[in-house]
């Protein structure tokens, strides 16, 4: 291995690091012009070459001009982002818990719910919009626009929380309760404290995947469009750099979402360790 | 508590009586009948899944009987949650919860009781000094070694003042040094608080090490429950002197019985046994254990000698130098293993060599008489 590593490199790295290159470029390269575009002068247009530079893209964006209303999608997908985390936490959390137990039937009801994330999500939006028309219930974004947005969410929540428990050991809970705390006491001074950096990964692609939602919010949305719906609207009517601007802003606070759950993930794990290693100094403990 | 009204004079003595426990098809614990007096240190100890973790288990309230009654100080806890009987558990891995301090985690009892803050962080501390953990208060568990987390854990079950403190392999994660220690200060902490620690483990001399009371357990049984030295002893049966070690086990059928006298056959050679006050059916099944240390050698003169009543004629297997004596292993001289521990001095006298034709002798008085397996309680 070490011989390895110090002499030159194979083509396999070379090929690999291509590829990642590649990736680097078709994901950030597009970002990058979205972003730097929608800084475009006044009488800039939807390509380059920049015009100057100003922040009247953004001001359009907020002024509905000729943009359609941003504002209003735009908080309505914060909303119903916010709705779609909440719900999906705490169902993910319970039924992660509860399938730890194997009671009759647990895998063939893990199969239903996750059958979802391979169903065509176009598909489960339409069942959902024929079937309130058919009961004659108006669709709307905080009802079967929820619901189906819960589809997607719920089960990726769900894996994520097996994959948490995977790890987490039962003598904790068996231990709280040894030392007389309730269940009560047991879940939220050891089991959710324990847990929390994995229920704010779970948050986290509860809000995320709310957010950009588009196949299944399409058709149960109702009457107001959430955001990815306005964004589409924009892209056949919208040409000027608005567009942009638009973009910007989105990909801020989907950034902004990812940074604040990672930050607190960050923190927390370091508030576990940090402590005592100020201390380390005087450990007793030589050759442990 | 209620004062119970059996057997030790201290506080939490154990008693259960027809215990069974079944996972599904498979009974783990099969009608147990066992009396730990107050105060004791018992220890039980088997091979893994021999049932002992699982009667741990039920005195702490982790898990219930299928059948039977666990009763602490004449009061039946069956049912109950572990505060209420008085117990408190070491997990094996300890258990203890990474996100408190060291403080916070022997304070949490004292927490879920509503006890302030204050008054709790300072009973918690003087029982972090009671373990000499005192320093280490506001680390977090991943930072200490094995063997201070386990001193947390133990300050924090004793902070519950349990009238029995249970502890599942408590030094099985310690590395050899560390466990030594932790068998003292184990035993230390006993004396000092006076309460019954019913101590699950394999390892053999641990047992023997640390408990007033080993209770020797196969495939859900109790095989022998008995003092240390009893136990090593006077093993009650051929599995309980195979799993104590240090014993030989003798086991044949006979061939020819005269009062005091039996003749087995071994599979590998005759041997004719002085046993005052047996006398066996001819085809009947023979066991008796004997001490590797009670055992000696010496050469022998010729391939043909006359076999001797209480010897076995043997050629030296392998050989290992264990300091203070020699263990050696004997080819042919029963149907099993068959270990003579020869002390250093004697074995320099005259070193053996592998393939030396050898006599093993003991006397008659340390062949110890087995029963046949399973059928005592």
């Amino acid at each position: 291995m070490q011989a390895r590593e110090s002499g030159r490199r194979g083509l396999s790295h070379y090929l690999l690091a291509g590829f990642f290159g590649l990736f680097v470029a078709f994901l950030y390269g597009p970002m990058s012009a979205i972003f730097v575009l929608s800084f475009q002068g006044p009488t800039g247009g939807l390509t380059f070459p920049m015009r100057g530079v100003s922040l009247r893209w953004f001001h359009a964006l907020f002024s509905q001009e000729r943009t359609g209303d941003f504002a209003g999608s735009f908080t309505r997908s914060l909303l119903l982002a916010a709705l779609v985390l909440s719900l999906t936490v705490v169902i993910s959390v319970l039924a992660g818990l509860a399938f730890r137990r194997r009671f009759p039937g647990s895998s063939f009801l893990f199969y239903l719910a996750v059958a979802s994330l391979i169903m065509p999500g176009i598909l489960v939006g339409l069942g959902i919009g024929v079937t309130f028309q058919f009961l004659d219930i108006p669709t709307a974004w905080y009802s079967s626009g929820l619901g189906a947005q819960l589809t997607w969410t719920l089960p990726f929540g769900l894996l994520i929380m097996f994959a948490v428990l995977s790890r987490f050991n039962r003598a904790y809970e068996e231990a709280g309760r040894d030392l007389g705390a309730t269940n009560w006491q047991v879940f939220w001074l050891i089991v959710v404290p324990i847990l929390a950096p994995g229920i704010i990964g779970v948050a986290l692609f509860g809000f995320t995947l709310s957010y950009d939602e588009f196949a299944r919010s399409l058709l149960t949305a109702g009457a107001q469009n959430t955001l990815p719906m306005e964004i589409w609207g924009m892209t056949t009517n919208v040409t000027s750099p608005a567009l942009f601007a638009l973009g910007t802003v989105t990909t801020l606070v989907s950034f902004a979402a990812i940074i604040l759950s990672l930050g607190s993930i960050a923190l927390i794990e370091r508030r576990r360790t940090r402590r005592g290693s100020v201390a380390a100094g005087t450990s007793p403990a030589p050759g442990h | 508590m209620a004062v119970g009204g059996n057997a030790g004079s201290a506080r939490g003595g154990i008693v259960l009586k027809g215990v069974t426990k079944r996972f599904g098809d498979t009974t783990a614990v099969r009608g147990i009948d066992l009396e730990i007096p107050g105060g004791a240190y018992c220890c039980l100890l088997g091979p893994s899944g021999c049932g002992k973790t699982t009667i741990l288990r039920m005195i702490a309230g982790h898990e219930d009987p299928s059948a039977g009654v666990v009763s602490i100080d004449g009061e039946d806890v069956v049912g109950k949650r572990p505060m209420q009987r008085g117990t408190a558990m070491m997990f094996q891995s300890y258990a203890l919860f990474p996100h408190l301090s060291c403080l916070d985690n022997v304070a949490f009892n004292l927490k879920v009781r509503g006890i302030g803050k204050a008054q709790r962080r300072e009973r918690a501390l003087e029982m972090l000094e009671r373990v000499r953990m005192g320093a280490f208060a506001h680390r977090l568990p991943a930072q200490l070694s094995g063997g201070q987390q386990q001193r947390i854990a133990l300050a924090r079950a004793l902070i519950t003042n349990p009238r029995v403190l249970l502890l599942d392999e408590p030094l099985s994660a310690l590395d050899e040094f560390l466990r030594l220690q932790m068998r003292l200060e184990l035993k230390r902490i006993q004396h000092e608080f006076g309460i019954t620690f019913v101590h699950v483990t394999h390892t053999q001399m641990e047992a023997i090490a640390l408990a007033d009371t080993v209770v020797v357990m196969d495939q859900g049984r109790i095989e022998h429950a008995g003092a240390a030295r009893e136990v090593f002893e006077q093993p009650r049966t051929a599995y309980v002197a195979r799993f104590i070690g240090g014993q030989n086990v003798l086991s044949g059928t006979v061939v020819a019985s005269h009062p005091g006298r039996v003749t087995l056959e071994t599979g590998a050679q005759r041997i004719v046994l002085d046993a005052p006050g047996t006398e066996r059916e001819v085809g009947a099944l023979f066991e008796v254990a004997l001490r590797r240390d009670r055992v000696s050698l010496r050469r022998s003169s010729s391939a043909i000698e006359a076999p001797s009543p209480n010897s076995v004629m043997a050629r030296v297997g392998s050989m290992e130098y264990q300091g203070s004596w020699f263990k050696i292993q004997l080819d042919g001289a029963s149907g099993e293993e068959f270990v003579v521990n020869l002390p250093d001095t004697r074995y320099f006298e005259d070193p053996l060599a592998e393939g030396d034709e050898v006599i093993a002798a003991w006397n008659p008085q340390e062949a110890h008489l087995l029963g046949t397996g399973g059928a005592q309680g």
